[in-house]
């Protein structure tokens, strides 16, 4: 075990250290000169220059990667060309609004998706089953982006059961809840979509497997049999998908952050990259492949902790 | 394949993508009304019967440009399944081929760093840096479809590889190559298929999603995504504009997806052998 | 159920109204600023927090375009036009406490004129020879040759006087100015707020504190002021929403002009464009109606040169440049280009732009001109077509206030070069008798039509939006601001 976690440990940083180049280098040759798109179509050729020279732009390439990499295992993430602020300080803002946002869409998916699966495996071939597959196929096939904008319309607008978006703080916790439900619900229900067909599938697989057959000729009842044996079993890809989908929501909410004007990570990202703040670009992208390449490492450690039967690489 | 026409799931599937890839096709020689002209003073007319679906705020007619828009989704989303199997295909069958060794480790590596990047996040930098355009769309979402095509082969050519009849072509000399492509490869369309229509529709989600940023397919070239993000601030007066774009997305993923479901559970052995 | 849940909302709606609005607002802006300080960086989003709120200069524009004293109370100018004597205001202090001096004025100055500054206009102080604190209230101005625009040079935001020995850096996300607001609280991202300076020299602003909320989707920013999350939203971005919101009794619009000219901007070096037969059919291929109809759903002036129709000196030069296909077909064939040719057209993001551009696209392909449209982000517009002029056509609103000086740097993205037209604006430059300007601003404005320099589209309207209630919100933009110093909540 300790072997394997030691593996996987020095897979994680070398993933690390290839994210960081891969990132730095690909953003180094984006077009565009931060100091020209401050200053405006006016300003003349020095003041561009004296401001490139301020924000060190003007360095060598590989001395500005060094910079950037040390500063990063130290936790300083580098000052914003933008706001001239340290972009740990505006992740940290961020960060409460994403967060919440991801785990709050994460737990209705989960919510739905779990009765919903559960019973489709439960009652294959019924009505039931069709009715789930049938709006989960409608649900993966909807954009996001198209639901939001049904949804505020209606229930924003035309409704005012919620705020068209925007987010105030967390001095108010009802209010911020609200306004965080229309977009995680927006964000949920896709994933909800895919998991329930995910949980439905892998339970169905569990429950074709002899040893459910050994169980219900031990005395199970065949709920008893479900929730002790298939569940379980069935946990393994549900799991995986929830962990993949976490990743998914704490970057992939850039649009519906748009939508609702959420001050998030996504919507920070977006902006940064219109206005060409290199350094926020490439820092919190790379916090969020950190975030994926950990959460991958940590469900590996997991899965070879309960099954050992994992810890060969497959 | 006669078998997959006796599925209702894949049969309704089918008609309903076969209905946008026929428009697609048709919108080549023949539309309603052309698409790049402007025509303000018949603007947001709700759907009547000289405009089927209405017409936009440049009095642009909406049935032609969905008809057309379709010809993008779908080509963008088709391009780039293409670039994931032609580039992740010989990755996944190389991977398999030579396992345990380094070029297998340098593989699956490189597909589990892909992995690791927000695959939306990346698209938007690559569109956003290079220019928002239909073939920086087809890259953007290509290289992220490379990753899936070459772990699937992979892992399908791993359980092939331990298989008797692999096992005497090697005995008998053949090169590793060869027996990818001569012996490996056949046996995993049935996979390629399936995944395939998986990533189509899910690269026809990818160009809306990209188009309604603005980063897709540019004007005068209609693309769903953006005719989505135009008609937002005018849902109010005329939702026409943003329900036959929405729709149209649906519709088509629905339908790839009923066919792709349809499909994997017809080549699934479990399956086959409950039907036997 | 639904008049119920109507009826809920309105009366909940309502009680929060009367509470809690009457001393504070919450403005909707589209463009947050990268930092607060208007004399290092030209964001306009900047001078509209900070201009005539937080910082204020020597002068200062009236909502009417005029200019009137700011922190110099009046000022005298000697007979040879090169020395401005100016009295400050007494009394002024800045918000940190620190009493504001001529020595201040003279720093500000100085520091915006130096070499190494980087302040985005320092064209503005490139007359001024010397500024010299004669003592704590009167300051001395030398100019090295007379400017007439002098004075309304130093109404921009860009002029505004700034504590001497303040740490410029720090003033980026903590301003320190003169004005009738204080700078509370910056949320990145989401909101600026300001509280009202109780110790303001002046006539102390009406509103306890204001909160600017930055959306910059359009469809939010409709959304937000439906839903009643923001008060006021001065230049809204979709001018579609506009006919809902005026037949809404709970709003008013708010409809002015502003200083942007919207052009069609012509690479004058770019063949086949550095022909000015070629110019000219551009000029009649192209429907100005059918642009401010479409892209600006009416909202917008025609202009026929580079000048604001609300100003006296403006030439009405439209039908030198009338809508006329066959006349742009037949010039084009004159020039040689009968089969018509391809050139680009980059759009940068506003709406003007975007929906302006596919509606010329489609003009141009009419006349058998056919357009590459790329729409840009504003760092590659900037890199691409301002810096690199790598351009056929593209489409931007000029808003700084008579800059009709543009069209005599040839260097300028859209290069043109006329030693006629340097000649001109060297002598308006130097005319201080207002009719002389008047005259000489005129010529200007025909010169630029002749040569058919750029498409001249429209004057950008002013399109804001706000509840009912507000008064005092301007209606033109003489200059970017958002100048909250007399807005309040009527009763």
């Amino acid at each position: 075990m300790l072997r394997f976690t030691l593996n996987r440990l020095l897979s994680l940083g070398l993933s690390l250290i290839a994210a960081s180049v891969v990132i730095f280098f690909a953003i180094e040759i984006i077009p565009g000169d931060p100091a020209r798109l401050m200053l405006g179509i006016n300003a003349t050729q020095d003041a561009v220059d004296a401001l490139r020279t301020q924000m060190g732009l003007d360095q060598g390439v590989l001395v500005r990667y060094w910079l950037w990499v040390s500063g990063l295992v130290q936790g300083d993430f580098g000052i914003s060309y933008t706001y001239r602020v340290p972009v740990s300080e505006m992740v940290q803002g961020r960060i409460w609004v994403s967060l919440p946002l991801a785990l709050y869409a994460l737990v209705l998916s989960t919510l739905i998706a779990f009765p919903v699966g559960i019973i489709a495996a439960a009652k294959r071939g019924s009505w039931a089953d069709w009715l789930v597959m049938g709006g989960t196929q409608l649900g993966v096939a909807i954009p996001n982006f198209w639901f939001a904008m049904l949804m505020v319309s209606l229930l924003a607008i035309k409704y005012r059961l919620f705020s068209a978006g925007g987010f105030s703080g967390w001095d108010d916790p009802l209010l911020a809840m609200r306004s965080l439900t229309l977009p995680a619900f927006v964000l949920a229900l896709p994933q909800a979509s895919i998991l329930a067909r995910v949980m439905r599938s892998a339970l169905l697989d569990t429950l074709s497997e002899d040893f459910m057959r050994t169980a219900r000729a031990k005395g199970r009842t065949r709920r008893g049999a479900l929730v002790h044996h298939a569940l379980r079993n069935a946990m393994i890809p549900v799991l995986t998908i929830i962990g993949l989908q976490f990743s998914f929501l704490l970057a992939g909410a850039i649009i519906i952050e748009k939508v609702f004007f959420l001050p998030g990570l996504g919507s920070m990202i977006f902006t940064a990259i219109t206005q060409r703040d290199l350094i926020v670009v490439e820092s919190v992208v790379m916090l969020l492949v950190f975030a994926v390449i950990l959460v991958t490492f940590l469900v590996d450690i997991t899965y070879a902790l309960v099954d050992p039967r994992l810890r060969r690489r497959a | 394949m006669k078998a997959a026409f006796k599925m209702p799931g894949f049969v309704a599937g089918f008609i309903m993508a076969f209905v946008f890839v026929a428009a697609a096709l048709l919108s080549f020689v023949w539309s309603p009304y052309a698409v790049d002209g402007v025509d303000i003073v018949n603007k947001l007319h709700p759907p009547d019967m000289t405009n089927w679906f209405g017409t936009d705020h440049l009095g642009r007619d909406i049935f032609s440009m969905i008809m057309v828009g379709a010809r993008t989704s779908i080509a963008v989303a088709i391009v780039a399944v293409g670039i994931g199997v032609l580039l992740g295909v010989p990755l996944g069958l190389a991977a398999a081929a030579r396992k345990g060794t380094l070029l297998d480790e340098v593989i699956m590596r490189g597909n589990d760093l892909i992995f690791a990047f927000p695959a939306l996040l990346i698209a938007i930098l690559i569109t956003a840096v290079f220019g928002a355009s239909a073939l920086n769309a087809i890259i953007a979402i290509g290289i992220f479809n490379i990753p899936v095509f070459a772990r699937l082969v992979r892992g399908g050519a791993l359980s092939l590889w331990t298989r008797d009849f692999i096992l005497a072509a090697r005995v008998a000399g053949k090169g590793r190559v060869r027996i990818s492509f001569e012996h490996i490869l056949p046996n995993l369309t049935n996979l390629l298929i399936v995944q395939g229509t998986i990533q189509f529709s899910l690269g026809i989600l990818a160009e809306a999603a990209l188009s309604y940023v603005g980063l897709g397919a540019q004007p005068p070239i209609p693309s769903w995504g953006r005719m989505l993000a135009d008609s937002q601030t005018m849902i109010s007066f005329a939702p026409h504009l943003a329900l036959f774009p929405g729709a149209a997305i649906v519709l088509t993923v629905l339908g790839l997806n009923l066919m792709g479901d349809a499909l994997r559970d017809l080549f699934d052995p479990k399956l086959r052998r409950d039907r036997q | 159920m639904k008049r119920i849940l109507t009826g809920a909302s309105v009366l909940a709606l309502l009680a929060t109204g009367a509470m809690a609005a009457n001393t504070s607002i919450t403005i909707g802006d589209q463009l947050e600023p990268p930092h607060l300080d208007p004399t290092a960086g030209a964001a306009g989003a900047i001078d509209n927090v900070t201009y005539a709120n937080i910082y204020e200069g020597l002068t200062r524009f009236a909502s009417d375009g005029s200019v009137i004293p700011g922190l110099a109370k009046s000022w005298e100018i000697s007979e040879d036009g090169l020395g401005y004597t100016f009295t400050l205001q007494s009394g002024v202090k800045f918000h940190d406490g620190s009493d504001m001096t001529a020595s201040d004025v003279v720093w500000s100055l100085n520091r915006a004129r130096a070499e190494d500054s980087t302040n985005a206009q320092k064209g503005l102080f490139a007359s001024i020879e010397s500024v010299e604190a004669l003592d704590d209230t009167t300051v001395q101005v030398t100019l090295s040759a007379p400017n007439g625009s002098f004075l309304f040079n130093m109404a921009w935001g860009d002029a505004s006087i700034l504590n001497e020995g303040d740490d410029v850096e720090a003033l980026k996300s903590k301003p320190n100015g003169t004005g009738a607001f204080v700078f509370s609280n910056w949320v990145q991202g989401d909101s600026i707020t300001l509280v009202r300076n109780e110790d303001y020299w002046g006539t102390p602003a009406i509103l306890e504190s204001a909160t600017i909320k930055y959306i910059s989707d359009p469809t939010a920013a409709f959304n937000a002021v439906m839903a009643g999350d923001v008060d006021a939203f001065p230049t809204f971005p979709a001018p579609e929403n506009l006919p809902q919101f005026d037949a809404d009794p709970r709003f008013t619009v708010i409809v002015g002009s502003t200083e942007g000219e919207t052009i069609l901007s012509t690479n004058n070096k770019m063949p086949p464009f550095d022909n000015p037969k070629v110019r000219e059919a551009l000029a009649h291929a192209i429907d100005r109606n059918a642009i401010i109809d479409g892209a600006m759903f009416g909202y917008g002036t025609p202009i026929g040169t580079h000048f604001a129709p609300h100003n006296p000196a403006y030439v009405d030069l439209t039908a030198q440049s009338a809508y006329d296909p066959d006349m742009a077909r037949a010039l084009l064939a004159e020039a040689g280009f009968a089969d018509g040719f391809t050139t680009t057209l980059k759009l940068p993001p506003p709406s003007y732009a975007r929906r302006g551009g596919e509606i010329i696209a489609a003009q141009l392909r009419e006349v058998g001109i056919q357009t590459e449209v790329t729409n840009l982000e504003w760092g590659q517009w900037l890199e691409e077509v301002f810096k690199g002029k790598d351009f056929g056509l593209t489409i931007v609103s000029h808003t700084e206030p008579m800059d009709i000086g543009i069209y005599a740097n040839p260097d300028y993205y859209f290069q043109y070069d006329s030693a006629a037209f340097q000649a001109l604006m060297e002598d308006l430059n130097a005319a201080t008798d207002p009719a002389a300007r008047t005259a000489l601003m005129q010529q200007a404005q025909q010169m630029i039509s002749d040569d058919y320099v750029n498409g001249y589209l429209f004057q950008l309207a002013k399109t804001g939006v706000a509840n009912a209630d507000i008064r005092g919100l301007w209606e033109n933009a003489p200059t970017q601001a958002a100048d909250l110093t007399a807005v309040y909540w009527a009763d």
